[in-house]
């Protein structure tokens, strides 16, 4: 019956406009319904991290606003909203205003490729992973034009810096995901995820599998600039990077364009190696919706590594990070493409 | 012609870049003026003075007494050894002979404080270098010794508890248990150290042969404390003048001979240890007796000049005063160990990137009210 929502709705609206007023007042709600979901998750990762920062570093996080402090990152996005946009007068007014809205933009298009369960998928197309690569590409212009407009020493090596970063760890990034689609024989995401009924990539692929997975969380912290990888932001050193000169929402826009890429970022891993929104052995799948509830849970756990990496690890040095994409992970993921198209070529894999 | 294309197609320049006074890596508020080629550092400029409040000066308008309390605010992370080493110069020139019990307190106080210096050290190195995590384990030993501080005299950081002549208060009743008990828990924390930090790939990548100054350049730039040891030079006035309870207690000399920064670090892990064992060595032997010798209410200092040097936690800390006989000395200086080792933080990091300046900068362990006085 909650099936039969998204249905009920159309019907609704068909009775009460034409056909193609409908359309778009749908298409309207989606958007809508997306950026909620944008502001939740990253209001949600917020705390997240917070909590799992406290949990590493002998501390308690959040715990006094609301229910385990989930309150607390709505009560400080309050503040951003309401804080004055201060920004400095030397900047390039118009790209320095102009270049949050990147960030912010990809990271929705790429949101909205997310199959969130078997139901609410919101853009799947047939070529769905390159779309989402190549989208997820452009939010770095954003990072390189607050860099770059801001007119501040600390912000133009923070950009530069993404600049370097973002351009040689998207290779690594496409790559382990081209090693998994060639396994998948697919782009399209919703079919990647139906090909995983009778078991999931990571298994399927084996060995290669394996070390695609490892190479695409080493690349997707880089991506996601999260440490060791954040010497975009290396608060030790550049203050803030990048966004060194910006504020109130402004600040916030990057803030939360950052957790909802390490989102997407899981997302993807759990889509390519663990399966999407299936669960265990199909135990639910006859349930509608029940696919949100494995994939947040397999989602949570994703991030959690990825959390994990950031309060445990040191940062690296910008000629190490370097060093480490072209020098150890790039060959690595061309040997591992290749392996893994003779295993599929002769039929080695589950 | 890859060469010539760099020079004759990219012009590149230089620039600068002005890093603190107000920058968290700094540590306080340090000004350094960085000649900078892309990442690449090619010179780094120190401009000093922003916390600079006179304090020698202060001292030639104050008593003896009221000296001790100044040196606090030198070097906060220790400043129970500054207190002590005004202590120990008035005591020597005045010919006063403190028990055994006095010393022993003192050097056990010293090493508790050189640990929670060091640790307080440990946890900021690790956050320059990105590890954020480091902070909160660091502090969490860092509390408990200031606790037994708090116990003992009622502060937990500048806590002048050294007097000319002895200490302020008696040891509180619990101190001994509790330092027992610290010690037994920093032992088990201290390799946890080793495995989040030390162990770790990308830190010893950052730290390994970053930051290298030979041991003729050590001596010629007059680096001391854990800086120079980590270049092989021998420099543990504990060791050299031994004062206090020194001289009772075996321990060694932290000494590595690479010069690097990762030397640096390993110097510092090694004295904990080392601090550890000295306070083990004196924790059940503090005798019965007087906590404080019966000084002059006004203490004039015979006329000349008298030199006392003792081994703080970033070094060879010095105190010299030149007295014509008056309660106020004519002349007080102090020879502060940070300043000294800042010096050669220009040939430490040139040619290096911004990230190893500030793993340098925390390897020189800088506490900048100790430079600028």
């Amino acid at each position: 019956m909650i099936l039969n929502i998204f249905t009920d709705i159309h019907e609704l609206l068909l009775g009460l406009m034409s056909e193609e007023a409908a359309h778009i007042l749908e298409l309207v709600l989606i958007a809508a319904g997306y950026l909620g979901i944008f502001a939740i998750l990253g209001l949600l990762l917020v705390w997240l991290e917070r909590r799992v920062a406290g949990f590493f570093q002998l501390r308690l996080g959040p715990n006094r606003v609301g229910p385990m402090g989930l309150f607390q990152t709505i009560a400080d996005a309050l503040k951003l909203v309401s804080k004055e946009l201060t920004g400095t007068v030397k900047a390039d007014m118009q790209l320095y205003k102009l270049a949050p809205y990147f960030v912010i933009t990809t990271a929705l298009m790429s949101l909205a490729l997310i199959p969130f369960s078997y139901e609410i998928h919101a853009f799947d197309i047939n070529i769905g992973l390159f779309f989402l690569t190549s989208v997820s590409s452009i939010g770095v212009i954003g990072i390189f034009l607050a860099g770059w407009a801001s007119n501040n020493k600390y912000s133009l090596i923070g950009g530069m810096r993404t600049g370097i970063q973002m351009i040689s760890y998207e290779l690594s990034v496409g790559m382990s995901i081209v090693t998994m689609v060639v396994l998948a024989g697919t782009l399209q995401i919703s079919e990647i995820v139906e090909i995983q009924k009778d078991g999931w990539l990571i298994f399927k692929g084996h060995i290669p599998a394996l070390i695609a997975f490892m190479v695409f969380m080493i690349a997707g912290t880089a991506e996601s600039n999260r440490t060791p990888f954040d010497l975009v932001e290396a608060e030790s050193e550049l203050g803030a990077g990048f966004h060194t000169e910006y504020s109130g929402m402004n600040f916030a826009y990057y803030f939360l364009a950052e957790f909802v890429n390490l989102f997407i970022i899981s997302s993807v891993a759990v889509v390519l190696f663990f399966g999407g929104w299936l669960s265990p052995f199909g135990i639910t799948d006859s349930i509608p919706f029940a696919g949100l509830f494995w994939f947040g849970i397999k989602v949570v756990g994703v991030i959690f590594i990825f959390m994990w990496f950031r309060w445990t690890f040191p940062r690296f040095r910008i000629d190490q990070l370097l060093t480490l994409e072209w020098k150890y992970l790039l060959p690595i993921n061309i040997v591992n493409i290749v392996l893994m198209a003779l295993m599929v070529w002769l039929g080695l894999t589950f | 012609m890859k060469e010539e294309f760099l020079t004759d197609q990219l012009k590149t320049q230089e620039y600068f870049l002005n890093m603190g006074p107000q920058h968290p890596a700094t540590h306080g508020v340090l000004r350094l003026l960085l000649k900078l080629d892309g990442e690449i550092l090619r010179n780094v400029d120190m401009d000093l003075g922003f916390i600079h409040r006179s304090i020698e000066k202060m001292c030639e308008r104050d008593t003896y007494k009221q000296i001790v309390h100044l040196t606090d605010r030198l070097d906060y992370l220790s400043s129970h050894i500054n207190n002590e080493a005004v202590a120990l110069l008035v005591e020597k020139a005045l010919n006063i002979e403190v028990n055994d019990r006095i010393k022993i307190i003192r050097t056990i106080m010293d090493e508790l404080t050189r640990i929670s210096s060091h640790v307080l050290w440990w946890g900021v190195m690790g956050m320059d270098i990105g590890a954020l995590t480091t902070f909160m384990y660091g502090f969490r030993e860092r509390e408990l010794i200031n606790d037994i501080f708090e116990e003992t005299c009622g502060a937990r950081l500048t806590m002048n508890y050294n007097l000319i002549g002895g200490l302020r208060y008696d040891i509180h009743e619990n101190f001994v248990k509790r330092v027992k008990d610290f010690v037994a828990h920093f032992k088990k924390k201290l390799p946890e150290y080793d495995k989040l930090l030390t162990g770790n790939i990308i830190f010893r990548k950052r730290l390994e042969g970053i930051g290298y100054i030979s041991k003729e350049d050590a001596i010629a730039y007059g680096l001391n404390g854990p800086t120079a040891r980590g270049s092989g030079v021998s420099c543990d006035i504990r060791k050299i003048h031994p004062y206090s309870a020194y001289d009772m207690v075996d321990f060694e000399e932290a000494i590595y001979t690479e010069g690097d920064s990762y030397a640096r670090y390993k110097v510092r892990i090694k004295e904990m240890w080392q601090s550890l064992s000295i306070i083990e060595q004196l924790i059940d032997k503090i005798p019965e007796g007087e906590y404080k010798v019966k000084t002059k209410a006004v203490i004039k200092l015979p006329a000349g000049s008298f030199v006392q040097r003792v081994e703080s936690a970033r070094g060879d800390f010095g105190v010299f005063a030149y007295s014509d006989g008056q309660k106020f000395p004519y002349r007080f200086k102090f020879r502060s160990p940070g300043f000294a080792n800042l010096t050669a933080l220009n040939k430490m990091s040139k040619g290096l990137k911004i990230a190893d300046l500030v793993a340098i900068l925390s390897t020189i362990d800088v506490v900048v009210p100790d430079i600028d006085r």
